[in-house]
């Protein structure tokens, strides 16, 4: 009797976790579909979901009239630019704070982490001009140094949370076996230190893709990526929703593959580790 | 010795963070201090002089200010309390036994990795639209005169679109943090006759609490300083309606030109946000003792 109505339970609760999924998802979904349709049937009303000419002249037309590829692979650049040079800094950096920590490591961390809540806005000004007077405005390696250090303080984070569990056991052993630095480094610590590196990378992309304040400031034409050129159909002529539906869906697809394969770590980098 | 060497080298391993981020700390916001004092349009080089804290004076007592600040709050405040207590209510349904939970996961978290001018000009045009949105046509198939979101309410529009974004981030916290009670816990209470109201008020609220802090303080962080929304849908229009404090520091830099100005207003941002990071650190910093 009692198994019977945890059944019901269970499917009560499973059509209603599936309809709020759904529904969650629906602007996602809407998108991808309507990126299909022709204009025309884009504001059809009633519009239509699934019985409509499917169609991928949006896809070749994106990319006909406004170079979609160039701006493409500026986020390419851009994101993997700023997470492999900050990786590159900030990997000796966790390793020694979480392996040598001194008196002032704690503080360290923490001054660290405060860079992080400096508001944009607050240093917009100053930034435009200095890019403006090294010629650094619309460049792609301006926007990589930018997003280098506005990611550097959450790389720090996440990797030193990550290496802190790797056992300091392991390290005396080496030591104690007469491996020198280099060799406890290469062979102890990077096998094991590779999957946090890896999620630290995984999750600085997405966020180095999606970050919307810089990049909009600063890249306009040559370099911008692609949350600049998105926010170009702000102001469109003529019908735009499945152009803008085709050009958002190969914004968002590979961020979204990206984004699914790294829930985990998502909750721990977001949260410094308060929450894992 | 030994130790004194890795010492050394603990320390080099560290400086070029700490040195470039000082660096990136210091400079920009020293700059925007400096300027903040400066009488400094763009469109008039050379005319640059002191200014005192008239640039101060105009920014807090313009009324777009007030306006900007009391929008920032609202901003922060609906996406919070929209986040919050959807986060909790979609924690416990994604805790339950559901048929293809990993999928139904999948799908709720995937709007926080929408770029957020994908976000806006998606709910804006296809959605939002008067004419041509999807909730306009849900409207009039109902009977109802079509809702000008942007025109009418662009707040509220804002608040939806950015809450739509965060809730992913909410929901993904405190699931994993309802994970990590402990299930003998929860059969102990049961078994007690603790009925499910009881349950949740006496032990999932109480075990979230931790959760429910990191992700007000996270969010409240990004959501001081929403901007992509804004500019891609409504321009901080009309008027001023949908303006925040993010917002008007960059429509003076970039669209007037004001360099002191704008700069007068990014110091009040920046006092603004640190009010709340003081909050935030502290809370970080009781768990890295722990």
């Amino acid at each position: 009797m009692a198994r019977h109505v945890s059944t019901r339970r269970r499917w009560f609760v499973t059509v209603i976790a599936w309809a709020i999924g759904l529904l969650m998802f629906f602007p996602i979904l809407w998108t991808f579909i309507t990126s299909f349709k022709t204009e025309g049937e884009a504001v059809a009303s009633p519009p239509s979901f699934l019985f409509f000419q499917w169609t991928l002249e949006n896809y070749v037309e994106v990319q006909r009239r406004s170079d979609y590829f160039r701006h493409f692979s500026n986020s390419v650049f851009i994101s993997f630019g700023s997470t492999l040079i900050g990786l590159v800094i900030a990997v000796p950096a966790a390793w020694a704070m979480a392996f040598q920590p001194g008196k002032h490591t704690k503080d360290l961390l923490m001054w660290m982490l405060s860079t992080k809540m400096m508001p944009a806005v607050g240093v917009l000004v100053p930034i435009y001009l200095i890019f403006r007077d090294l010629g650094l405005l619309d460049s792609r390696v301006g926007l990589t140094v930018i997003l280098t250090l506005i990611d550097l303080p959450i790389i720090i984070w996440m990797l030193y949370t990550y290496f802190k569990e790797i056992p300091v056991d392991i390290l005396e052993a080496a030591r104690m076996d007469g491996a020198g630095l280099w060799n406890e480094i290469l062979y102890v610590l990077t096998p094991m230190a590779v999957p946090g590196i890896a999620s630290t990378l995984l999750l600085n992309i997405i966020l180095a893709w999606n970050e919307a304040f810089w990049t909009l400031n600063l890249s306009a034409a040559k370099a911008a990526p692609l949350t600049t050129f998105i926010a170009s159909y702000s102001s469109p002529e003529g019908l735009f929703y499945a152009k803008l539906s085709a050009a958002s869906t190969m914004a968002i697809a590979p961020i979204l593959i990206l984004g699914w394969f790294s829930q985990k770590q998502l909750v721990r980098g977001l949260t410094f580790g308060a929450v894992k | 010795m030994a130790t004194q060497n890795s010492r050394t080298a603990a320390r080099l391993m560290v400086a070029p963070s700490v040195i470039l981020l000082f660096i990136w700390m210091i400079v920009p916001l020293g700059l925007t201090i400096y300027f903040s004092f400066l009488r400094y349009n763009l469109l008039m080089p050379g005319t640059e002089q002191w200014a005192g804290l008239l640039n101060y004076q105009f920014f807090l007592t313009d009324p777009a200010f007030l306006t900007a600040l009391v929008n920032t709050v609202m901003i922060v405040v609906g996406v919070l309390a929209i986040t919050i207590v959807g986060g909790v209510l979609l924690a416990l349904l994604l805790d339950q036994p559901v048929i293809g939970q990993g999928i139904v996961r999948l799908l709720v978290i995937a709007p926080f990795f929408v770029m957020p001018t994908v976000t806006a000009l998606v709910w804006k045009n296809m959605f939002m639209n008067p004419v041509n949105g999807l909730l306009a046509w849900l409207q009039t198939s109902m009977g109802f005169t079509p809702h000008d979101w942007l025109a009418v309410t662009p707040l509220a529009a804002i608040i939806v679109i950015v809450a739509w974004q965060w809730l992913p981030f909410a929901t993904l916290i405190l699931l994993t943090a309802l994970q990590s009670l402990d299930e003998e816990q929860k059969e102990a209470a049961e078994m007690d006759g603790a009925g499910p109201v009881s349950r949740f008020f006496y032990l999932v609220l109480p075990h979230l609490s931790r959760a429910i802090t990191v992700v007000i303080l996270i969010e409240t962080i990004f959501l001081l300083s929403v901007f992509a929304e804004i500019l891609v849908t409504t321009n901080g229009g009309p008027g001023n309606d949908s303006t925040n404090i993010a917002y008007l520091v960059y429509a003076q830099a970039l669209l007037q030109f004001d360099v002191g100005g704008a700069s007068a207003g990014g110091v009040v941002a920046v006092i603004l946000a640190n009010i709340v990071a003081l909050f935030l650190l502290r809370a970080i910093g009781k768990t890295l003792e722990a």
